[in-house]
């Protein structure tokens, strides 16, 4: 057993007359990958700030390199190795790779920048890797898993030997997180320790040799990973048995026979191609594909977010023309956006604001009835079980799970018949995902149409009454039944799997 | 056990309480600083409280206060306006050319009144389509405009004063109703109106979401561009009313001096008044308290004999001290 490089004894932390963390003891060795696994709140994030010294804690030690500390701040921390990637990157989006990643510590020559050495270095850093990136791309012009790869390179810059993740793969795409997971086995096999955080249990399954589990700031679960199955592990984090995360489906052809949307030959310049579909009221399409594979457009571009090159809509039976989100509401459409916090929510209006921010004019007679307002808001809240002490207060200071809730409230306050909903649960803790796979059922059950994008293979396959597979902007194939799977899935999504025009596969 | 479930929504109570109470700080802040700032001054000169003086000072107070309301709006969806100042001159010079081109005196204040709404619509107009169809940041297209109407103001008038004998119009800014004068009735009427519009109007709410972040405005089904551009024409509109407060006060316009530095003056009252420079959020109110605020100070420093030259350093020391308190309240 080698020399654990880490150890916490006791740790607690408390918010004023909070406890956020409590008699949190562990100890982590070189080469090893411990997974920390928790609901939004349970203290995952407070336990990392306190690892890399930006939080002190009000109870215990921490041990680092043998070394007793009551208390740890960011340098110090730093020295001895600990490094954190956090979920929002911190680059600066003008410079490039190689500046980006010697940020802070660049190499000089005679008092100038040796641009030269860090380009080289940075090159040796990427092919260790095995990421083929050019060190001379701006970071804007990174995709969010290269952006990462940069992260990671920095990491190695520092010479770090406790790596900290924080849900690295939630932006990430199957494919992608293969790649990163290689890049983390690598860093373990050269003796980093990894502190690994996520809510996907696969993911903790696949790459960690202990987790950690806690619930309300409490340690529950310190164990090998191979102890505990993946129900085993959510029933701890979630402290309740999790009958079913996914609701059952209705039987096949529950639905209405007349599409209540219908696409046909949507196009998109170099985007999207020929794109037919339809969804029928009572069932959930489900839309999978590659990050990039072009999901995302074919849903802005129905709701009149993008100018669509060709093709037409059919609402009903009726042909529409949509042309702006205004148009797209008017029709029975609402759109949840996969940027919650880009174009979803205004972060600094209240959840009051926020949930008629698209049915005002409803709460208008001459003058907003704010009072009108209120009392949907609170509808919502009971609704949904929104957690918010105050209906006034900045969505900003909700969680995750709970902004998504309100986002979800704003679409419905257009009692919508057509929903297009994009990553539905991204980023949010396994108990709020459950009551939204609930509500989205409960939509369907009451005749809506609901089409679900999701880059979660796992979602889709719970959750759709139908998939079709985009790729490259083009729909690869429809799957029904029992080939709703996800060896077909990935098959057709990463196209090594072509079908001649789109048949229906299965029943 | 029962005592714990007893405390824990009492606890939960406090710090909902403390939570409110940050929040109420952030709108009482600049009134508590007005009042504060009203008694100290009426302890510091006697003449303070004189009737007079504060008419005199409300009265003050009005031309860029309009000016400020207007900019409130502007500011709220993101954007500025640097033009206003120079606008004010502009305007002014129409005013006077169309009072002096009517004969009949009544119809020519009326024609005169209309033709500052307008023009400063217009210019406004000017300013908005530049932003939004342009895509030309709001500073560098009002910056640009504060000088194209300035040098427009001096070219049409040579840069000479121009004044007029019409009889009434100097009963329109200089006149009285119920004792108090008509441009301080005009802005705390339009504070109400701009209040009403900015809080409890669809459209409010919209000029806040623009400001907040467009993008999710755009998502909603806002039409961002035409937002923008309606409250640069909001912000032109405040400029053609209070240009005829102006000259008609004063019978005259000078090119050169007229609503010489009016945009600072402006911002600085939407600033105070606790409205972020970055867009999103503020009141009308809060501006109205700042107006107010810059007011009193310049006449308290006139009161005192302090240096006219020293009323722009304690300007801006107030102005960097209300923002300073607005960054520690946000932290």
């Amino acid at each position: 057993m080698r020399e654990p490089i880490l150890r916490l004894e006791g740790i607690g932390k408390a918010f004023g007359p909070v406890q956020v963390l409590e008699d949190i003891s562990l100890s982590l060795v070189p080469g090893e990958v411990l997974g920390i696994l928790g609901e939004n709140g349970a203290g995952k994030s407070t336990l990392l700030k306190i690892v890399s010294g930006i939080y002190t804690p009000s109870a215990g030690t921490i041990h680092l390199d043998s070394e007793a500390l009551s208390a740890l701040d960011p340098i110090t921390a730093r020295r001895h190795g600990v490094a954190m990637i956090p979920q929002e990157f911190n680059l600066v989006s003008t410079l490039r790779v190689y500046e980006n990643v010697f940020l802070g510590q660049e190499l000089r020559r005679g008092g100038l920048l040796d641009h030269g050495a860090m380009r080289q270095r940075t090159r040796e850093l990427l092919a260790s890797l095995e990421v083929a990136l050019d060190p001379d791309l701006p970071i804007e012009r990174l995709s969010v898993a290269e952006k990462q790869m940069v992260e990671v390179a920095r990491v190695l810059v520092n010479e770090a030997r406790i790596v900290i993740l924080d849900e690295p793969t939630t932006v990430l795409t199957d494919r992608e997180v293969a790649v990163l997971f290689k890049v983390v086995r690598t860093l373990v096999a050269r003796g980093v320790a990894v502190m690994f955080i996520s809510h996907k249990l696969k993911e903790v399954k696949e790459l960690c040799d202990r987790l950690l589990i806690l619930r309300d700031g409490q340690q529950v679960e310190l164990c090998e990973v191979g102890e505990l199955s993946e129900e085993d592990m959510a029933r701890k984090m979630v402290g309740r048995e999790l009958s079913q995360v996914y609701p059952d489906k209705p039987p096949a052809a529950a639905h209405e026979a007349s599409p209540a949307l219908q696409v046909r030959g949507l196009s998109l310049k170099d985007v999207l191609y020929d794109i037919d579909l339809e969804v029928h009221r009572g069932e959930v399409l489900g839309l999978a594909g590659l990050v990039g594979a072009g999901r995302t457009e074919i849903a802005e571009t129905i709701m009149g977010l993008r100018r669509r090159d060709g093709g037409a809509l059919h609402i009903d039976g009726k042909a529409v023309d949509i042309r702006s989100p205004n148009e797209a509401h008017a029709h029975g459409l609402a759109y949840l956006s996969e940027d919650r916090q880009g174009k979803g929510l205004q972060l600094s209006f209240n959840v009051m604001q926020n949930i008629t921010s698209l049915s005002l004019k409803r709460y208008v007679r001459g003058l907003i009835r704010h009072a009108a307002e209120r009392r949907q808001a609170e509808h919502y809240q009971q609704r949904l079980s929104i957690k918010a002490a105050n209906l006034g207060a900045p969505v900003s200071k909700l969680s995750g799970g709970n902004q998504q809730k309100v986002y979800f409230s704003k679409l419905l306050d257009i009692e919508p018949d057509i929903l297009l909903l994009d990553e539905p649960t991204r980023g949010i803790d396994i108990s709020a995902k459950q009551q939204i796979y609930q509500l989205i059922r409960e939509l369907t059950e009451q005749g809506k149409a609901v089409i679900v994008i999701s880059s979660e293979l796992e979602e889709i396959i719970g959750m759709s009454d139908r998939v079709l597979v985009v790729r490259e902007g083009r729909i690869a194939v429809e799957l029904n039944g029992d080939d709703i799977n996800e060896e077909q899935i990935m098959l057709y999504a990463a196209g090594a799997r072509q079908h001649a025009n789109c048949e229906r596969v299965g029943t | 056990m029962n005592q714990s479930q007893n405390t824990k929504p009492a606890a939960a109570l406090v710090i909902q309480g403390l939570r409110k109470i940050p929040l109420n700080a952030a709108i009482l802040a600049p009134l508590v600083a007005l009042i504060l700032l009203f008694a100290v001054s009426s302890l510091a000169s006697e003449y303070f409280l004189n009737t007079r003086n504060i008419s005199n000072v409300l009265r003050q107070v009005s031309y860029t206060g309009i000016i400020a309301i207007g900019m409130t709006f502007v500011i709220i969806a993101g954007g500025i306006d640097l033009s206003v100042g120079s606008m004010v001159a502009l305007v002014g010079v129409i005013v006077l050319y169309v009072v002096n081109a009517i004969s009949d005196p009544v119809q020519a204040v009326i024609l005169a009144m209309l033709a500052a709404i307008v023009a400063g619509s217009l210019f406004g107009l000017f300013n908005g389509l530049m932003v939004t169809r342009g895509r030309i940041a709001a500073f560098v297209v009002t910056l640009a405009s504060m000088s194209i109407f300035r040098s427009l103001a001096l070219y049409f008038t040579d840069a000479a004063e121009v004044s007029t004998r019409n009889p009434i119009f100097s009963n329109v800014g200089g006149g009285f109703f119920l004792s108090i004068p008509i441009p301080v009735w005009v802005f705390f009427g339009l504070a109400i109106v701009a209040h009403v519009l900015l809080f409890h109007t669809a459209y409010g709410r919209h000029v806040c979401a623009v400001g907040a972040n467009p993008q999710v405005a755009r998502y909603s089904g806002i039409r961002v561009k035409r937002i923008v551009l309606s409250t640069f024409v909001i912000a032109g509109l405040c400029v053609g009313l209070s240009a005829i407060m102006l000259t008609s006060r004063l019978n005259s316009v000078s090119p050169s001096d007229a609503g010489y530095f009016y945009e600072l003056d402006a911002i600085a009252a939407v600033v105070i008044g606790g409205t972020a420079l970055s867009g999103g959020r503020g009141t009308v109110w809060g501006t109205v308290i700042g107006a107010l605020i810059l007011g009193i100070i310049n006449n308290m420093l006139n009161l005192t004999g302090v240096s006219p030259y020293l009323q722009g350093l304690v300007k801006g020391a107030v102005i960097l001290l209300a923002v300073l308190l607005q960054y520690k309240r946000a932290a």
